[in-house]
């Protein structure tokens, strides 16, 4: 909590310990809420264990993968993976996600592949997946920009008469932006069917969440007029649930809410950065304890609901998909240089065409040039 | 932001009004500006009455001549949103003021009664969110044709405009197309505050990714809106506010008889070739009027789209006349013209008698009105560079 808060914050609620929900405790154990629940078949909880291995270890090869020189950066999900699992598997088919740079764990929910990722972080494109075919838009790393356009996009399936909704992704740090805040006017005034998932990972790059808001973020949500709730953002099973009931009640024409999904960025903000500069590790060391998957893993032991068969199983397709990733990511291909000049327009134009015939020019200039 | 009601939204009532009481000469601009040296508005030409006429013309839609209509380019954009919208109902309008009220300059008058709230939306005052909402209904498959009360108030959108509206397609690998159109009022001479007057086209014709366009009369206009909100890429719409009344014939069923991308010679001449677009064409004109009576005959060319640009019409004139003023009311330094400049000297260089000339406004902010008839470019500093292209 902000201990420069100013006097008269605790009457906004700066003080006041803030609700948050969870079906799943740190230690496994399944909790009782009064609003939310899920009814999930130990098939469809085994799922969600393997969903979050395998995006954890998409996650850890590139990470690797940046270390030795493959990628130009990589902005790792560590810690993320529960609020991303669950909100993702939250989503029906129609529904239509507009993610930060930071959604792995979703995009492997819309089967996306994880080499198109790699792939903007290598710099071989700044994103390549046709967003309509997965319901996945592209990574959008202005903070904030996308918030809006999944306004925009939910305004758009209000006038379809479409039973879906816009879910949109940001962080802590993007609820100050200038768009975010747009847009949460926008979707009020317009009652558009848009669930605003803000993952709060306690840090944007190195700023705590104390400059950026002097109340919970939830409650930002009271003044656009529209339901903001907490979550833990480590438990898969109230991400779901939560997700679940907020696009619900967007599609059926509830409006807009807010989810603060309560996290931490276990790792650093992106392979460039160092938070050993500006957060202590034993920060860290609390938040390991609530590690989103090994309290699934603890439910699923304790409830004996999966063996060490299955656990290993798993273990062993994590494995195979990263080096399968790692293999497709060296195989990746530089574009054409001549790839610069397309797809900037739909239709042509002429400066375009002339600078493309230039550079055309001056490149065949150095064949058979020793 | 908002306009400043004493502003030009005062000013486009002021001069309706004033033509309603049939007091042409009493425009709101004429008033608050009150100097001597013949308004910007009435450049050497008595336009004041022409502009109070072309109001009054405009809002009863002057006579029909088979599809032929007499309009001021208010009423021409608006008939070409009309359009638009009855041939494709994924058109949408939207933006600060252009529902109930029909726009601070009537452009979407009438717009929202016909077509509903659905379609002709009245949207929060936020700029940024226009545009960002717009792409996303984009996205949902809508053509959305946003409005910007003002050229000066462009820039809060400025990152939804570069950043996003211009790259989405290249960041997609061209799955994703976002023909929105985003309609900018722009340009100065109507005794405006601050803020309502600028020219920032050269900020998006810098930007790769998105078309630009400038019209300058009311039958372009009727059809370049209409191509631009049919064309699939992005498009820069520039209106020339202080030529929001003057009034031409438009044939509304003819096909357009450009492409959106090519400029047309609006004035044919050998001695000096004169590139202008949107406010400046008309001071050019002008220019060109007085220049025959001194025995000079300049071809005035309009280049309609900035991005691209039509360089072949460019060069083919500049070739024949060896001479070429460019002339825009941006600041001349690191403006559209030094493009131009550059490109004409490529084309050109053993055509040319003469550097090529720029006239436009000076590096300094836009400055208050009561200057801005030394700022702006008029038939003097047109005249005046033509002059200087003969000394060398």
């Amino acid at each position: 909590m902000n201990t420069n808060a100013p006097v008269g914050a605790e009457a906004y609620g700066a003080a006041a310990p803030p609700e948050l929900v969870q079906l799943l405790t740190p230690e496994g154990e399944r909790v009782e809420h009064p609003d939310y629940d899920v009814d999930l078949t130990p098939e469809q909880v085994r799922s969600l264990y393997r969903d979050l291995v395998l995006v954890r270890r998409i996650d850890m090869e590139a990470v690797a993968l940046q270390r030795q020189g493959e990628l130009g950066i990589w902005a790792s999900l560590l810690g993320q993976e529960a609020a991303q699992i669950g909100s993702g598997r939250a989503l029906s088919d129609q529904d239509m996600v507009f993610p930060t740079y930071r959604e792995h764990g979703v995009a492997w929910c819309r089967d996306v592949d994880p080499i198109k990722l790699l792939g903007l972080f290598r710099g071989v494109s700044h994103g390549g997946w046709d967003p309509a075919e997965h319901n996945f838009h592209l990574y959008t790393i202005v903070i904030g920009a996308q918030t809006l356009h999944a306004v925009g996009y939910a305004m758009g399936i209000q006038r379809d008469g479409a039973e879906a909704a816009a879910i949109v992704y940001f962080g802590d740090g993007a609820t100050s932006q200038g768009d975010v805040n747009e847009s949460f006017i926008w979707a009020a005034v317009n009652n558009a069917p848009v669930v605003f998932f803000c993952q709060n990972n306690q840090w944007a790059i190195s700023e705590p969440l104390e400059k950026q808001s002097r109340i919970p973020l939830y409650r930002r949500a009271s003044g656009f007029g529209f339901p903001g709730i907490r979550v833990d953002g480590n438990d898969v099973f109230a991400c779901l649930a939560v997700t679940r009931e907020a696009l619900r009640n967007a599609r059926e024409g509830g409006g807009p809410t807010l989810i603060e999904a309560y996290t931490y960025r276990m790792g650093a903000h992106t392979t460039s950065d160092d938070p050993t500069r500006y957060r202590v590790a034993s920060e860290l060391e609390a938040w390991k304890l609530k590690d989103p998957i090994e309290r699934v893993k603890a439910y699923l032991f304790k409830n004996e609901l999966a063996d060490q068969e299955f656990f290993e199983a798993v273990e062993l397709e994590a494995d195979e998909l990263g080096k399968d990733l790692r293999r497709r990511c060296l195989e990746l291909p530089d574009p054409d240089p001549l790839a610069i000049f397309e797809n900037v327009y739909v239709d042509p134009h002429a400066l375009l065409e002339e600078e493309r015939e230039q550079f055309a020019a001056y490149l065949a200039s150095f064949e058979g040039v020793a | 932001m908002t306009a400043m009601t004493t502003g030009p939204a005062g000013t486009a009532g002021g001069a309706a009004s004033a033509t309603q009481n049939g007091t042409a000469n009493g425009t709101a601009n004429g008033t608050a500006k009150g100097t001597a040296k013949g308004t910007a508005m009435g450049t050497a030409q008595g336009t004041a009455n022409g502009t109070a006429q072309a109001a009054r013309a405009g809002r009863t839609a002057g006579g029909r001549d088979g599809g032929t209509t007499t309009l001021t380019l208010v009423r021409a954009i608006n008939e070409g949103l009309r359009r638009s919208m009855e041939e494709d109902p994924k058109v949408l309008v939207m933006g600060e003021d252009v529902g109930k009220l029909g726009g601070v300059f009537r452009v979407t008058d009438g717009l929202q009664k016909d077509f509903g709230e659905d379609r002709v939306i009245d949207t929060p005052l936020a700029e940024s969110g226009i545009i960002g909402t717009a792409i996303g209904l984009a996205l949902r498959g809508y053509r959305p044709v946003c409005e910007i009360q003002f050229d000066g108030f462009v820039f809060p959108a400025a990152d939804q405009i570069i950043s996003q509206l211009a790259k989405m397609r290249m960041r997609s690998l061209g799955a994703v197309r976002l023909p929105v159109v985003v309609r900018i009022p722009f340009g100065g001479g109507i005794g405006a505050v601050e803020h309502h007057s600028e020219s920032p086209e050269v900020h998006f014709t810098h930007t790769g990714g998105l078309r630009v366009v400038a019209c300058s009369n009311p039958a372009d206009a009727y059809h370049m809106i209409r191509q631009a909100i049919r064309c699939d890429d992005p498009v820069i719409f520039f209106e020339p506010k202080r030529r929001y009344w003057d009034k031409a014939p438009v044939d509304l069923d003819a096909e357009p008889d450009l492409p959106l991308g090519k400029g047309r010679v609006v004035r044919p001449g050998t001695d000096v070739t004169l590139l202008a677009y949107g406010p400046m064409v008309r001071t050019c004109l002008e220019a060109a009027v007085a220049a025959e009576e001194d025995g000079r005959s300049l071809e005035v060319i309009d280049l309609r789209s900035l991005s691209p640009l039509d360089i072949d019409l460019v060069a083919e004139s500049v070739q024949r006349t060896g001479r070429c003023v460019v002339v825009h009311e941006a600041p001349v330094f690191c403006g559209y013209g030094a493009e131009l400049a550059a490109r004409v000297t490529e084309r050109c260089f053993y055509h040319l008698e003469a550097p090529v000339l720029r006239v436009g406004g000076f590096a300094t902010p836009y400055p208050p009105s009561r200057l801005e008839d030394h700022y702006l470019p008029d038939l003097d500093r047109v005249l005046d560079a033509v002059d200087r292209t003969f000394a060398y």
